[in-house]
């Protein structure tokens, strides 16, 4: 991983400031998160104390400081999704899982997380895990849904 | 492949009459696959069909094809509108007009396809015929534009749409593309292009309306020795995706937009800003950026004209505020998202402090066709003030949906009835909200307002980046209000007071409003009572203190829910009752003795275990115990749960 991290940062051999932003996107394309080893590395990099790197991070939607899980699930909660009950699937899958949108469960198998419109709008709610859309989702199948990915987790 | 390209070139681009011989017209015909051998099948392949399953068509089709008819063509096209008939598959044989069916999933296709080639076609599945001149008929099957969703459309910027394959470069050249910008720099200066896109009457289609050719003119007229470009592709307005299947489905003709604007600037640099999470558009946009570099379109002394272009694709990191210009500039120099006092505008100041452009997609997807068809034509489509077309992405409990263009001047009723053809299982219409999650709640009272910036204005709607959410009575408006305010206190930056605490606040007074009551005495009426008016008061502070549009314009659902849905608010308020039954802390279930067979389902799902009963015996629900979330309403097959 380290290495990669130095692949990825020779990428950026002038070290301004616009370049920040998709360094930090690459990364997390790379690793999935943003560990603190990788911020101090880009703040070295970039001469920018680690402190406004992060508080730069936490303001943007995309950026994760866990790793996803090994299912991670999005919902979509766009208008059209809302109308059609995605509140319930959320508040069900946070029930199931125990954690909140943005966390991983402390066993790193599940993590969650809300986006603003996929654009299956006709098919809401959708959700998708690992990257397999589901649509028409109903707040009754999440438990069973859990629980198979559950099972497949604990089998593979 | 080469000999095709330097054809393209050399025989097309750089062609320097209108009319093209008839010899070159015939390869293009052939590059269109308009006079086919084989048959050739179009599957849709955008988000909205992928995630309706079009890519599991696509292998089956594929499957098909290799067993039965070896030889046919699978092409993959970008979406034509409907979203609630994908997976669309267009089907077209040799010397015939093209069919086009809809909902075609993976275990449809080998009965559709068997038909298809035996002539024995499934009237079920199939939307019409299209073609030109020459084909035959499809003899007794009505035709494509004749569905009430195309023949009340006007399709001038979506026109491609659906049509090509967007990874073919070649096929977008066929088809007339690219031409008009090779023209533009090799015969026109800067001041001529802005002057012809002011003359067309060309307005911003990102709400504000500002003219664009008066906004490429104000940053050409300030001297710097760099200019940008940017393309304002981040549309993540809740339930808007008119961007992204442009970009999907015709991500050429923008590139060529992106590209002539440009070039009226006098930019070297042109920025395309994505939305995050949007990957197949990105995937699209990167190859047809390549592409582009490939042909010389973009790149070093273009065509030996002198001028200089480079497009780099830039992500946007996942905030809403960036949509707003400043906050968008400050992410793309890598700080955080945040607007800024305006002036100065970035066409004087902007990236790096260099005169600055952004348009959004659709704006720019008319620059090619104003340029190629005159600012005369521009001005004939549409009304005086607003020529031109609006793309709305229709969402919501229409029975159609999906993206759709109509002539500036056409009434929102008439999208209603006409294109979006009512509402779905026969419920009654109760709003139409326009313009994303700042936008306001129209009612049928309204619908006669015709589509156009000045009239609009007048009445105080915005049509933002273009969403349209049709809204029935199974939904409730509070809730719809409490649902917007949540989103943009979600996204707030967090830099000014009024629109941080103010929509904070909101969002409290409102989930108080719908939460199930602790003890139901008069104290806390009134605390909800006075919450409503401290809305209004906090709504009229957030408009006028709010640094930018965020903050301005997010009061506007609750402020025109109030209006036409007052008596909504006051049935949550003082009733404590939701009609739509909707709101979860307000409704309570019973089970209806009468039709009650005992199965146990409904006590086999409640996740709270609060029904009781002995099997086939009608069972009871514990009303303490009750959470409302409606599980046991869903799943009862005797519909014996009733909502009160």
């Amino acid at each position: 991983m380290a290495e990669d991290l130095d692949i990825i940062i020779k990428k950026y051999k002038q070290g301004r400031r616009e370049d920040l932003i998709p360094l930090l996107q690459e990364i997390q394309a790379e690793n999935g998160y943003l560990s603190e080893e990788s911020i101090i590395k880009v703040g070295g990099h970039l001469g920018l104390s680690t402190t406004k790197i992060f508080g730069l991070a936490t303001f943007y939607d995309q950026f994760r400081f866990v790793p996803s899980g090994k299912v991670h699930i999005k919902i979509c909660h766009g208008t059209s999704c809302f109308m059609n009950g995605s509140q319930s699937i959320i508040d069900k899958i946070k029930e199931e899982l125990k954690i909140l949108p943005g966390q991983t469960t402390r066993s790193g198998n599940f993590s969650f997380e809300i986006v603003s419109c996929m654009g299956g709008c006709f098919h809401g709610p959708v959700i998708m895990v690992n990257g397999e859309y589901q649509i028409h989702v109903r707040q009754e199948q999440v438990p069973d849904l859990i629980k198979k990915l559950k099972f497949i987790i604990e089998n593979d | 492949m080469e000999d095709l390209k330097t054809f393209l070139i050399h025989k097309v681009l750089l062609f320097e009459s209108d009319t093209l011989p008839a010899e070159t017209e015939k390869v293009l015909q052939q590059v269109r696959r308009d006079k086919t051998n084989v048959p050739v099948i179009h599957i849709s392949s955008n988000t909205s069909s992928i995630i309706a399953g079009s890519e599991k068509t696509l292998n089956a089709v594929k499957t098909y094809i290799e067993e039965n008819e070896p030889g046919a063509l699978t092409v993959m096209v970008g979406c034509s509108g409907p979203a609630n008939y994908e997976p669309m598959v267009c089907i077209q044989m040799p010397g015939k007009n093209k069919l086009f069916f809809r909902n075609i999933t993976e275990e449809k296709v080998e009965a559709l396809l068997n038909g298809v080639f035996h002539n024995d076609i499934n009237e079920d599945d199939l939307l019409g015929q299209a073609g030109t001149r020459g084909f035959e008929f499809w003899p007794g099957i009505s035709f494509m534009d004749e569905l009430p969703f195309f023949a009340h459309q006007k399709r001038v910027v979506l026109g491609n749409c659906g049509c090509y394959d967007p990874e073919s470069i070649e096929e977008y050249i066929a088809r007339g593309g690219y031409t008009t910008y090779v023209k533009t720099i090799r015969h026109y200066t800067y001041e001529e292009v802005c002057d012809i896109i002011e003359r067309s009457g060309l307005r911003g289609r990102s709400g504000g309306g500002y003219l664009t050719g008066l906004k490429w003119k104000q940053a050409l007229s300030t001297s710097s020795n760099a200019r940008y470009l940017i393309c304002n592709a981040k549309e993540s307005d809740p339930g808007s995706f008119s961007d992204r299947t442009i970009l999907e489905s015709d991500p050429h003709r923008l590139i060529e937009g992106i590209a002539i604007a440009a070039y009226a600037i006098g930019a070297s640099n042109a920025i395309l800003y994505l939305k995050s999470g949007s990957d197949y558009a990105r995937k699209r946009l990167q190859s047809a950026i390549s592409m582009a570099r490939d042909y010389g379109i973009i790149g070093h002394n273009i065509y030996s004209s002198g001028y200089n272009l480079e497009i780099s694709l830039k992500q946007e990191p996942g905030a809403f505020v960036c949509g707003e210009e400043t906050a968008l500039i400050n992410s793309l120099e890598g700080k955080r998202g945040m607007p800024q006092l305006k002036p100065p505008y970035p066409t004087t100041s902007g990236l790096s402090g260099k005169p600055t452009v952004i348009n959004n997609v659709e704006t720019l997807m008319n620059v090619p066709l104003i340029m190629q068809n005159g600012p005369e034509w521009f001005r004939s489509i549409g009304t005086e003030t607003s020529p031109g077309t609006k793309i709305f992405s229709i969402t919501g409990r229409g029975r159609m949906s999906g993206v759709v263009e109509v002539e500036m001047g056409t009434t929102l009723g008439s999208v209603v009835e006409d294109i979006v053809d009512g509402i779905k299982d026969g419920k009654e219409f109760k709003a139409i909200q326009l313009g994303g999650a700042s936008g306001t709640f129209i009612t049928s009272e309204n619908l006669d307002t015709p589509i156009d910036f000045d009239a609009m204005k007048q009445k105080g709607f915005g049509m933002g980046a273009g969403g349209f959410v049709v809204i029935d009575e199974t939904s409730c408006m509070v809730d719809m209000v409490r649902y917007y305010m949540e989103f943009i206190r979600n996204e707030s930056c967090g830099k000014c007071i009024p629109c941080r605490e103010g929509t904070g606040r909101m969002l409290e007074i409102l989930q108080s409003v719908i939460k199930k009551p602790v003890n139901e005495d008069s104290g806390t009426t009134l605390e909800r009572f006075k919450g409503v008016m401290q809305l209004e008061t906090i709504s009229s502070v957030m408009k006028d203190a709010s640094l930018c549009g965020l903050g301005q314009t997010a009061p506007n659902p609750f402020v025109s829910a109030l209006k036409h849905f007052r008596e909504e608010f006051e049935e949550h308020i003082f009733d404590r009752k939701c009609r739509a039954n909707v709101c979860r802390g307000l409704r309570t279930f019973l089970i209806d003795v009468e039709k009650c067979t005992g199965c146990t389902v409904c006590a086999g799902k409640c996740p709270v275990n609060a029904i009781y009963g002995t099997r086939l015996q009608p069972f009871f629900i514990v009303e303490d115990k009750c959470i409302g979330c409606g599980i046991c309403f869903d799943v009862c097959k005797f519909s014996a749960v009733i909502v009160r």
